[in-house]
């Protein structure tokens, strides 16, 4: 065919959730695409170019699985419009890659017969090979292709094999570019599901044998981790390590780069005469981006965790032991996983609630997952808790600043239940969805995927810094000392700039919940990113110490703020809308202007309360 | 230790077998030689048997999705005439929600979901 010469053929991975589809993508097209040991993970289409082995390119399609192309939710919609060439300005791919765990066919099979009947060139991807070998799985591959008549390539997509052989396989379909079949696929009917069962199992046993040696270990875990009792206890217990580590191991790297980056700004001061760029490169730059880049140990540890638990295969078991909870709040099953990666970060945890097909069920986990403590309030949580929080050992092993840390991420995960329960009281009070979720069996995470998914995770954090931080804190050092004080003035130049009247002026609101004027100029542009509030104290502050040297942030706060002042901080910042790409998100999930308004609104009057409740009951407490 | 129950499903799906359906959606119907017939609903952990019907009558309206799209879903899912289950788990409140093996694969679900899966129960 003429056509397939001047564009790359068009190859897509469809096969059910979690059966390795975007580990394949990432091996055929060098990608990097998050892969992780749970159901929907994917819930877009990634498009990749990969090149044969004589020189032709093909794209690459990876899409969110699927157990069927009756598209349900707004992921497996993709799926369904990708494979049938509706989605706008393309046409179905030239090629399917029908991507099976083989340890688990009977479901895909069924999904197999349903592909069938688009019409175009297939090839089975067998993938998970190597655990179907060590299970002793006997699987007749030469009958089963013939049964299904497509042929069948065996692949690791975790270890890079059998990629060659699939690359062939596709090439050589996407060559005979035989597109002459029509689609002549429809919705099944309960009848028509049950038949195709009826012939999957039917394939299944022609020509697989069960597994000699089946996997049992993950019957033996889960009779652990499952258990009512223990199972939510150690979720807990899981859950307050990884706080308590996110403070007590990261702790000694920070304090290195804390004075690393003190020794620079140190270094800068006295090379570089004093005057307007000294100022800047300390002040505004190394003070402001590097009092955030501290927190980069922080970021790390927790990503380690919640990266290991997502290749283990825990993220489905937490859902399932947290369940009736989230259900008592009127949150979806599904909504689990999308707001455990809200602790990372709402962005991507408001794109995953694609895997929710009710949409009011959706909207409400996207209205709470912000509330969510996202990595980027550790970095405001920390400084605070480090400036107020007394580093005690309380009842013999806990750190106490830890159990703080533990508290505020408490206070998200229950105030983000709380709302949605007052949502669906009040605003939808609808049916509850069918939930069913496949529980993966447990793997051993892999080395090499936990350093890449660490790496990216610090690159997004640094590149953060670099790009949103460091522009801000430009601004904030330049409103922040420009006019400069008047001849004679006593009081550092800060206090005369336009920042320190903007401070002021907006002040007296936030006089009841204890916040002084420099707190105002850290806030308002951390509405653009919640750790530039941070960046901005380190510069206000640097600012505000005139010629003396800058001693580290958190003692300097601790010297100006109350410790009601401190509290009332950590209150706002647990509710504050402080994070412009995250109602970006949200508008363009939702497509309208509502949904983000509302979410904005509701969360600044949460934080409003908070903070008025936490500083005026500390005061009482004689801690004004 | 984890006994693998395909040999024992038979060919034919067992609903087929049976010759007349089941047809009192309430109370669960005794008497079949081998044991008891309940829905997955009601079953507990240790339980195990064999799917007999998938039925859509339950909570209609009450879903969200209609009860024929539930039982498409439950379908698709694998719960399907003839398949071998096992009861694995159940969660600390109410006993909700539960976790079975299907055949090769663990799956959760709500007990409200499961109430129009009928299983035939191993004798004890
Ligand atoms: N042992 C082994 N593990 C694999 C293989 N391929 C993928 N995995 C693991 O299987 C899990 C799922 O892989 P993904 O690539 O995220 O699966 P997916 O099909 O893209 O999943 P969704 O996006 O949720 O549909 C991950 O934990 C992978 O590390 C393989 O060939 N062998
Ligand atoms: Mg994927």
């Amino acid at each position: 065919m003429s056509d397939t010469v001047i564009r790359p053929a068009r190859v897509a991975l469809v096969g059910n959730p979690n059966s390795g589809k975007t580990a394949l993508f990432n091996a055929l097209t060098g990608a990097r695409q998050k892969v992780a040991n749970y159901a929907g993970v994917t819930v877009e289409r990634k498009e990749g170019l990969l090149t044969t082995a004589d020189g032709r390119s093909i794209s690459v399609l990876d899409l969110p699985g699927t157990y069927s192309l009756r598209a349900r939710s707004p992921d497996e919609v993709v799926t369904r419009d990708a494979v049938l060439g509706k989605l706008a300005g393309e046409t179905a791919p030239d090629v399917l890659v029908a991507v099976a765990d083989a340890t688990n066919l009977r479901l895909v099979l069924r999904l197999i017969l349903e592909l069938k009947a688009v019409g175009r060139p297939m090839v089975l991807a067998l993938n998970m090979y190597d655990i179907a070998q060590r299970q002793g799985l006997r699987i007749d591959l030469e009958g089963l292709a013939r049964e299904l008549g497509c042929p069948i390539v065996t692949t690791v997509a975790t270890r890079k094999r059998g990629i060659e052989d699939l690359v062939a396989q596709v090439d050589a379909l996407a060559r005979a570019g035989d597109l002459s079949a029509k689609s002549t696929w429809r919705e099944p009917d309960a009848g028509e599901i049950r038949q195709a069962h009826r012939e999957a199992q039917r394939i299944l046993k022609a020509h697989v044998r069960p597994p000699e040696r089946p996997d049992t270990l993950t019957g033996k875990i889960d009779s652990v981790l499952l258990h009512p009792v223990a199972g939510l206890a150690i979720l807990l217990a899981v859950l307050f390590l990884m706080f308590q580590a996110v403070f007590t191991w990261a702790k000694p790297v920070q304090d290195l780069i804390d004075q690393a980056f003190q020794a620079l700004g140190g270094l800068v001061a006295h090379t570089l005469p004093p005057g307007l760029l000294t100022s800047f490169l300390t002040d505004g730059v190394i003070s402001g981006v590097g009092s955030v880049l501290v927190f980069l140990p922080q970021i790390l540890v927790l990503f380690l965790f919640i990266i290991l638990l997502e290749d283990l295969g825990y993220m489905a078991r937490a859902a399932f032991l947290m369940d009736r909870i989230m259900g008592g709040a009127g949150l979806h099953g599904r909504a689990f996983i999308p707001l455990l990666s809200s602790f990372a970060c709402a962005i991507p945890g408001i794109m995953a609630t694609r895997v929710i097909d009710n949409k009011r069920d959706r909207l409400t986990t996207i209205l709470v997952a912000p509330l969510m403590t996202c990595s980027a309030r550790i970095p405001v949580y920390t400084l605070i808790i480090s400036a107020f929080i007394p580093s005690r050992t309380v009842l013999g092993v806990m750190n106490l600043q830890g159990l703080v840390m533990f508290g505020l991420y408490g206070a998200g995960i229950l105030s983000a239940l709380g709302v949605s329960f007052v949502t669906r009281r009040f605003l939808w009070r609808g049916a509850v969805e069918p939930f069913l979720m496949e529980l993966p069996t447990y793997k051993a995470p892999d080395a090499e995927n936990v350093a890449r998914s660490l790496f990216l995770r610090g690159k997004i954090f640094v590149t953060r810094a670099g790009t949103i931080i460091f522009p801000m804190m430009i601004l904030v050092w330049f409103f922040s000392s420009f006019p400069g004080a008047p001849a004679g003035a006593k009081d550092p130049a800060i206090n005369y700039s336009i920042a320190g009247h903007i401070g002021r002026f907006i002040q007296p609101a936030f006089a009841p919940v204890g916040f002084n004027w420099q707190m105002i100029v850290a806030l308002i542009p951390g509405f653009a990113a919640r750790e530039v509030a941070v960046a901005a104290l380190g510069t206000v502050y640097a600012l505000g110490a005139g010629d003396a040297q800058p001693g580290m942030l958190a003692t300097t706060l601790a010297h100006h703020w109350s410790i009601a002042t401190g509290l009332a901080f950590l209150a706002w910042y647990v509710f504050s809308p402080q994070c412009a790409s995250t109602f970006g998100v949200i508008k363009r999930e939702t497509n309208s202007w509502r949904w983000p308004v509302i979410a904005f609104g509701y969360m600044l009057a949460l934080a409003y309360i908070a903070a008025l409740i936490v500083y005026q009951i500390a005061r009482a407490a004689g801690l004004g | 230790m984890i006994i693998n129950r395909k040999n024992q499903v038979p060919d034919r799906p067992m609903h087929d077998m049976l010759a007349e359906p089941i047809t009192s959606p309430t109370a669960p119907i005794q008497g079949a030689a081998e044991g008891r017939l309940v829905r997955l609903s009601t079953a507990r952990p240790g339980d195990r048997g064999v799917i007999i019907e998938v039925r859509a009558e339950s909570h209609p309206g009450d879903h969200g999705v209609g009860v024929e799209e539930l039982q498409r879903r439950l379908l698709e899912f694998g719960f399907v005439e003839g398949a071998g289950i096992e009861i694995l788990h159940e969660g600390a409140i109410r006993r909700d929600p539960i976790a079975v093996r299907l055949d090769d694969m663990r799956i959760a679900l709500r007990r409200r979901d499961a109430e129009d899966v009928w299983i035939l129960l191993d004798p004890r």
